[in-house]
């Protein structure tokens, strides 16, 4: 196994596939927590963490697990880091697990993390499952710190994780705040990124 | 009666669990291109999300409860609706086949319908009693089914029109939904 391989796996899941845009992957928390940019950042902080494990678990498991019953096996493995990840947010991070609340025990159904682990980490090392995983967890983690970004700035004309209280609009756009203008700035960034990135994902 | 009523609409119209709460985007996106799809996936959640709110209401309050061990809820949830499902199929497709004909390929994929784990832990968290729980579980499934259906329905006529070729697909998709969820805002004064 060479290093480029491993560089190759890493980088993949951070522009070419990165999730939930060009791999739709993930939507539900991409929406519902990405009013900050905080919360997303937590979100994708946290299922980085419970991405990295599993894969790396499964890969090491792979030559044990039966084939008929994987995907049990494949979610009892996610839902125990998720436990884990539930359990460290709440001692810890306690505000962040507030405001996350539902959306960390539901990491258990990210279809990504499931994804990575039928797509990838079954059939490969663990270095190379780890790498695969932690570029893919980094890619979601920039994508949901973007978006929330950009719907706090615009929508609550705040910026709280890097300029603090500091309050930009007197009257933002408030419609990005809510449900629907989640679906419409996902769907517009996607298209703003195939617009950049030229050829058009799956 | 009238508590129930406002449990049953709140979950179909005004928090619905696809447009405004935001569980089960990943089916929703993916089986809303044809309107039979769609029809099936709706039957097949509304199905298994009422037994599965029903299951994990009796295995919290008889089981992990009484064992102080609610810490390992997200596991015990998530195995018991794999495992309902596996059963589901079984039993329908010994007995029922014509229902396990339409429902069939759908069955597998509701593991992962983070609906039903969410309706699961919902149910939970509020503190609804058992009566509580099944109804808020139907209503919300009721309510995805709805919002499924209505989507399939709009994204059907996405094959005669042009779309810019950017934000074809899933791009064109979620801008849609979200002027589905505006107008579900409409029903906020309802209640």
């Amino acid at each position: 196994m060479s290093a480029s391989r491993l560089v190759k796996e890493f980088s993949k899941g951070l522009w070419r596939e990165i999730p939930p845009f060009r791999l739709v992957l993930g939507l539900c928390p991409a929406l519902a927590v990405t009013t900050t940019a905080e919360n997303g950042l937590g979100m994708g902080i946290s299922a980085t963490f419970v991405l990295v494990c599993s894969n790396g678990l499964i890969s090491l498991l792979r030559k044990v697990i039966p084939n008929e019953v994987r995907v049990a096996c494949y979610i009892v493995i996610i839902a125990t880091f998720v436990v884990c990840v539930e359990m460290i947010t709440k001692a810890y991070f306690f505000e962040l697990s507030e405001s996350l609340g539902l959306f960390i025990p539901l990491i258990v159904v990210n279809c990504i993390i499931l994804g990575r682990a039928e797509a990838f980490a079954k059939k490969n090392g663990v270095l190379l499952s780890r790498a695969d995983g932690l570029g893919m967890g980094l890619g979601f983690t920039l994508a949901l710190t973007g978006l929330g970004a950009i719907r706090e700035f615009f929508g609550a004309g705040t910026l709280g994780l890097v300029f603090g209280e500091q309050v930009f609009f007197d009257q933002p756009f408030a419609f990005l705040q809510q449900a629907p203008g989640a679906f419409v700035a996902l769907g517009l960034l996607l298209g703003l990124m195939n617009l950049v990135g030229g050829s058009r994902g799956r | 009666m009238n508590h129930t009523m406002e449990l049953v609409i709140g979950a179909i119209f005004i928090n619905n669990i696809l447009l405004a709460k935001f569980l089960g985007n990943c089916p929703f996106l993916g089986v809303s291109k044809k309107m039979e799809t769609a029809v099936g996936m709706a039957g097949a959640v509304v199905f298994v999300l009422t037994l599965a709110g029903m299951i994990t209401w009796l295995v919290e309050h008889y089981l992990l409860a009484p064992f102080g061990i609610e810490y390992i809820r997200t596991m015990a949830f998530i195995l018991i609706i794999a495992t309902l499902v596996q059963f589901v199929e079984l039993f329908l497709r010994k007995s029922i086949p014509a229902l396990y004909q339409a429902l069939g390929i759908f069955l597998p994929l509701i593991t992962t319908n983070c609906a039903v784990l969410g309706v699961a832990i919902i149910n939970i968290q509020e503190g609804y009693d058992l009566f509580d729980a099944i109804v808020f579980s139907a209503a919300s499934a009721a309510g995805f089914g709805l919002a499924l259906v209505l989507f399939a329905g709009i994204r059907e006529r996405f094959e005669t029109i042009r779309v810019p070729k950017q934000i074809e697909g899933t791009g064109i998709g979620l801008v849609t939904a979200g002027l589905l969820a505006l107008s579900f805002f409409a029903f906020k004064g309802m209640i």
